[in-house]
């Protein structure tokens, strides 16, 4: 095949993923455009095998057999309440990949041009700090690592240090180090990555993973200047733009920076803050029973899930219970806070897997308004997205980030273990309010216990 | 340097049909989103072809089958488990 021709048929495949990603404008049409996407990508990797030199077929097919048994089998048995892990440690992969081959294309020969040098360095660095970062990622959210921040002494400090060398062996690398120079230059951008993850919070894992989503297609993108491929440079620069667009959504949803989810003054900022007296105040503690009669006597309702609702994995158990209130003649929908669960839409996918229909679910401002005119709104496993105290509390911590207005419905019933405070650490007021009902319980035990209340109310 | 004019331009327009195309992408579908791209992303496995075929040296051989792998990895997981959730959407009935 020759080298016009191989350059159209990569433009080709650059085509399908525009259009694929396109197609994920409407859930009608959004596995047709994934489908597409696919098909360029296998239309990538055909010319790639055709026009290439392969002189050791074995290490090729060896990657090849080895990464699809593995990917397959992760994407196959993944539980949809563990897919920001999994992307998490995708995003690592890819990133991970980027810099090898960068590293690779280092080592071939010493006397590379500037420009070849230049994107050599910030592919390698890039990707390297998307895959340690992003396995810290993975470690936290799959529990492995703990989900509280985890900063070292003097990290103020050595953080900023730690770039500047990094920018340092960047310099000497690209002015004729030796591969030794490279080799540390890789080690510092791992460390790198490993020191930036983990003083970042469970709870701002949205933003994390977004932006390791981006970091992962700029790695890409440097990469296709490295060999200077088209295809690579479209395919990087999109994902990255689409990683950033996520994380600008995420930082926006929580009234936050992305300089202080990053580099976060957010932990201290709430221990100062102070929890204030939990428990010395009074609430309406529910039984399932009183719970199931609200319910069932209510017109319309409202359900808010969060992470506690992945975390006990039931949603099926919600969507029994929302069957069995719309048979009675319920009103149910659901609203979903841009940053509930552990990634950008991660609440409507295990919704979706539970047969809950997509128009049933309704985004922060397409349903805020119907809060006051709204019989129940039950929380399940969901805190700081609720939080009043973000809308009417200007020394909160959160204040000024947009909540569900649930307060504002004639009863809001909150199922939660108990009235510990969220990720953020920060008391809040719905619980002590005269229409908040609290049901102490896991959110699946809650579910099922409701679900037995309601049939028989 | 000249010759980087013409990726740089590239990469600019791919940067800016993304932020259009993606914009429009409703929240609901945010982590298939993610996953997609992130599998889109996986697209160095071009590069780590390439660099795994070469054979020239035993590092070169072990840095372009770990790139190979954790390319695919990628690439075969990610559009798999898309797939995989788009499905989960794809079966509901529709608007009226």
């Amino acid at each position: 095949m020759n080298a016009t021709l191989a350059a159209f048929l990569y433009l080709i495949a650059a085509v399908a993923f525009i259009v694929g990603l396109k197609r994920l404008q409407s859930p009608v049409t959004a596995q047709r455009g994934n489908q597409l996407a696919a098909l360029g990508m296998l239309i990538a990797i055909v010319v790639t095998l055709l026009v290439t030199e392969i002189l050791s077929p074995w290490v090729v097919i060896a990657g090849l057999v080895v990464g699809a048994a593995v990917g397959g089998f992760l994407a196959r048995t993944v539980e949809m309440t563990a897919m920001p892990q999994l992307v998490a440690a995708f995003n690592g992969f890819g990133g991970g990949a980027s810099a090898l081959v960068a590293a690779a294309e280092f080592l071939k020969s010493d006397a590379l041009p500037l420009r070849t040098d230049i994107t050599i360095v910030l592919s390698t660095v890039i990707g390297a700090v998307t895959f340690s970062g992003s396995f810290v990622a993975f470690g936290k959210l799959q529990g492995l690592v703990s989900g509280q921040p985890v900063g070292y002494p003097g990290q103020r400090f050595g953080d900023p240090l730690l770039a500047a060398i990094i920018v340092g062996l960047s310099v000497w690398v690209v002015t004729g180090g030796s591969p030794l120079v490279f080799w540390l230059l890789v080690l510092a951008a791992l460390i790198l990555g490993v020191v930036r993850v983990l003083p970042i919070g469970g709870a701002d894992m949205p933003v994390v993973i977004s932006f390791l989503n981006a970091f992962s297609g700029m790695a890409a993108s440097m990469a296709g200047f490295v060999i200077d491929s088209n295809a690579l440079i479209i395919s990087g620069a999109l994902v990255g733009a689409s990683g950033l667009i996520l994380t600008n959504i995420m930082v926006k949803a929580m009234n936050r920076s992305l300089t202080n989810v990053l580099f976060g003054a957010f932990g201290a900022a709430a221990m100062e803050g102070g929890p204030g007296a939990i428990g010395d105040k009074p609430v309406r503690s529910a039984t399932a029973d009183d719970v199931a009669v609200t319910l069932a006597y209510a017109g319309s309702v409202i359900v808010v899930p969060g992470y506690g609702l992945a975390v006990a994995q039931a949603q099926h158990n919600l969507k029994e219970l929302a069957n069995l209130l719309e048979e009675r003649g319920v009103d149910v929908r659901y609203a979903i806070h841009p940053v509930a669960g552990r990634m950008p839409g991660h609440m409507n996918v295990l919704l979706a897997e539970a047969d809950v229909e997509y128009d049933k679910l309704y985004d922060l401002d397409q349903i805020q308004n119907d809060f006051p005119r709204t019989d129940v709104a039950l929380v399940v496993g969901a805190n700081d997205v609720v939080n009043p105290a973000a809308r009417d509390d200007e020394t909160s911590p959160i204040y000024g980030m947009p909540i569900l207005d649930v307060d504002k419905t004639t009863t809001c019933v909150v199922i939660k273990r108990s009235l510990s405070p969220g990720f953020a650490g920060i008391d809040n007021p719905l619980f002590y309010l005269d229409n908040t009902l609290m049901f102490f319980a896991d959110a699946k035990r809650a579910m099922s216990d409701l679900v037995a209340a309601v049939k028989e109310a | 340097m000249a010759d980087l004019v013409i990726p740089i331009t590239v990469f600019v327009l791919a940067a800016y049909v993304g932020f259009e195309v993606i914009t429009k992408v409703p929240p609901q579908l945010h982590t298939p989103l993610m996953s997609g791209s992130n599998a889109i992303s996986g697209v160095t496995i071009i590069g780590a072809l390439v660099v795994a075929g070469r054979g020239d040296s035993t590092v070169a051989a072990v840095l372009g089958f770990l790139a190979v792998t954790f390319a695919t990895i990628n690439v075969v997981g990610g559009f798999l488990v898309t797939d995989r959730m788009l499905q989960m959407f794809h079966h509901k009935k529709d608007k009226p």
